[in-house]
């Protein structure tokens, strides 16, 4: 039956996408207010980390998500005070900070190399989750899944309809006018930073307690850093990361199941296809200028300082 | 003598104590080896097994080493950086532990001749670049006789990073041992396009199981497929190290590369200033490759089997390339009786019979 092989693929698929979808959106907040942080991957990589340690210790699920985002969050932290009140330059915090958190993470992850733990546990609501095909599919994620899914929506919303989503826009912008018709700057923008660091966190902990619950050191495997293209990608629109983590997601995991049906395409064509796709998208909306002037915030990746 | 000369004297032969000590210690200045790795050290894979290798030199010199390593270099031009900041900062030993280093390491030579150069599974040398690797597929063999004799749906689901020689000499392999002992088994290859990625690897396997493997098999370094299995409930086998403790019912047992002895004996070498260049090919008989404790589910006869085996490749009187083997349209390309020699397993590029789908090309 075809649809025995269409559930899996998109099962997996929903797995492969969702960790992609939080760094991407937390990551789009974070540039919206200005900043640029390519510390992504090292923020994830805590967090799976994280995430897994307080797995272990307390075996409770809910308490190893909050760990995965704080982790995160801490790491963001570290970036927010460098770029905001040390004027450090942000490209190469930002690096840093990968560099950083990878082998931090190493490190408190040394103990739990080793340990597996069962996995997030899945929704199930009797009845409509043994619908077969898409039972499962929409009613039987683990709640990670849809809270990936409500925070593209919310940050829709938040962006775009709420005034502390305009503010955050205005300091994106331009973070003069913003500091002269009275909002603070700075933080405004820490703010921005901790909730991309606590998304990254939660995308990190969906790979250590859902995808492959089990710590390794650099398991992220640069996620991050296809995290940081998506949000160029979706021209720093929540919903369109979102599906463009799910196409990238999507096009992985389709080329795994066509080598295994046999289907006669060379894999490197398939593996290469997500990065062929961004690549596409990114020249047609870079073609037209002003369109991507229009999208990306004007004072992304330039530091505040007050007095000038 | 009068005192002011005295203490002269003894103050000219503190000096010179001095300056023979310092001559000494200058002397016995460590050798200084330095390693290269593809992946983190705790990928509990490839990159784990050759920092074992690496703290075993410790382990042996003591002081008489410094070793410094770098991990997670990408192949390719960062890895001829590192290599060459490794060389210039005087390390006398280098090794440099994946395929894909082999271009960087014998540019990098070029330029300093006078360091000695070991890289892993490659098969360019030159005078001060030797090359070494483990015959991985005597394992993929006894591993394939039990793969063969515990699979149920004869299909052995195969996770493979590549398609370079190595990896496709080691689904041969398979193929062929499974095939000996069952011969309706099946091989379905999955290329990942990594050798680490856990989540990538992971979801290979899924594929593959939902694709009717029970057996699943891996030549990439994480332990991500192994814990897969075990979640799927259907067996799998570890690379490079033990990894049944990410899945300790599905995990039968795993292919071990153990570098200590090659690592120690190089290290000697350069030491007492024997070091050639060559090409080193180790297996069972030399302790490179070990296998794994067997898993306690295997039934006494499979595992008689994989011992039998074992013993046979160490003596000599068992090759995992034993003719008659075809490959996939059925051309005989060992003759019976005729073993694979070492050119050919070295250039392995196609499947034989059993294996389904191509190599990507």
């Amino acid at each position: 039956m075809i649809i025995d092989l269409i559930v899996p693929a998109l099962l997996t698929i929903i797995t492969a996408s969702t960790p992609l979808v939080f760094a991407a959106v937390g990551e789009i907040v974070v540039e919206k207010s200005g900043v640029l942080n390519l510390g992504v991957e090292g923020m994830m990589v805590v967090g799976a980390v994280g995430g897994f340690a307080i797995a272990i210790i307390t075996d409770d699920p809910v308490l190893a998500i909050l760990a995965g985002a704080l982790s995160g969050m801490l790491m963001a932290l570290i970036f927010g005070l460098l770029t905001l009140y040390f004027y450090s330059n942000q490209v190469a915090t930002g690096l840093a900070l990968t560099l950083f958190g990878i082998g931090f993470s190493a490190l408190l992850g040394h103990k739990f190399v080793g340990i597996t733990f069962e996995g997030l546990p899945k929704l199930y609501i009797s009845g409509l989750s043994d619908i077969p095909g898409i039972g499962q599919l929409i009613f039987g994620q683990d709640v990670l899944v849809y809270f990936s899914i409500l925070s593209a929506i919310a940050v829709t919303w938040f962006l775009g309809r709420t005034r502390w989503g305009m503010i955050v826009r205005a300091v994106g912008e331009n973070h003069d006018s913003a500091h002269s018709i009275g909002f603070s700057v700075t933080s405004v923008r820490l703010s921005c930073i901790l909730f991309g660091g606590a998304m990254a966190g939660l995308g990190g902990a969906y790979l250590s307690l859902a995808y492959t619950p089990l710590w390794v050191e650099n398991m992220t495997a640069g996620r991050g850093w296809i995290a940081l293209a998506l949000v160029v990608f979706a021209s720093w629109r929540p919903w369109r990361a979102f599906f463009g983590a799910y196409l990238f997601g999507g096009i992985t995991i389709i080329q795994l199941y066509a080598q295994g049906l046999g289907v006669d395409v060379p894999s490197q064509i398939l593996s290469m296809l997500p990065y062929l796709a961004t690549i596409i998208v990114l020249i047609v909306i870079s073609r037209d200028d002003s369109r991507l002037r229009l999208n990306a915030p004007a004072c992304l990746g330039r530091n505040f300082h007050t007095s000038g | 003598m009068s005192e002011f000369r005295k203490l002269t004297l003894l103050t000219l032969a503190m000096l010179a104590s001095f300056l023979v000590g310092m001559f000494g210690v200058a002397h016995a200045d460590p050798l200084k080896v330095g390693f290269v790795y593809v992946g983190p050290i705790g990928d509990h894979g490839w990159s784990y097994e050759h920092n074992q290798g690496r703290l075993s030199v410790e382990k042996e010199f003591g002081d008489k080493v410094k070793t410094t390593y770098v991990e997670s270099v990408p192949e390719g031009a960062d890895a001829q950086r590192v290599i060459n900041q490794l060389a210039a900062k005087g390390h006398d030993l280098i090794f440099t532990t994946s395929f894909g280093y082999m271009n960087p390491t014998i540019q990098v030579a070029k330029k300093h001749p006078k360091v000695h150069f070991e890289h892993a599974t490659g098969y360019k040398r030159s005078k001060n670049v030797a090359t070494y690797s483990g015959r991985f597929y005597e394992g993929r063999h006894v591993a394939g006789l039990i793969a063969g004799k515990m699979t149920k749906t004869n299909i052995i689901g195969y996770v493979a990073s590549f398609p370079i020689p190595e990896v496709i000499r080691g689904i041969n392999a398979v193929a062929i041992a499974a095939r000996s002992v069952n011969p309706d088994v099946k091989v379905k290859v999955v290329w990942v396009s990594s050798w680490f990625d856990p989540g990538k690897e992971s979801t290979a396997a899924n594929t593959l199981i939902d694709q009717g493997a029970d057996i699943i098999m891996q030549h990439t370094d994480s332990p991500a497929p192994v814990q897969t299995a075990q979640k799927r409930g259907v067996w799998a086998l570890g690379q490079a190290s033990n990894m049944s403790s990410f899945g300790p019912k599905a995990h039968l047992t795993a292919i071990i590369d153990n570098w200590s002895p090659y690592y120690i004996a190089r290290t000697k070498a350069v030491m007492d200033g024997t070091w050639k260049s060559g090409d080193t090919w180790g297996g069972f008989k030399s302790g490179m490759v070990e296998m794994a404790p067997y898993n306690s589910a295997i039934p006494a006869d499979v595992v008689n089997l994989a011992e039998t085996a074992r013993k046979g490749i160490i003596s000599g009187s068992v090759h995992a390339f034993t003719g008659p083997i075809k490959d996939q349209s059925g051309k005989i390309v060992i003759a019976d009786g005729k073993v694979a020699d070492d050119g050919m397993l070295a250039g392995m590029n196609f499947y034989v019979e059993g294996v389904e789908g191509k190599i990507p090309q």
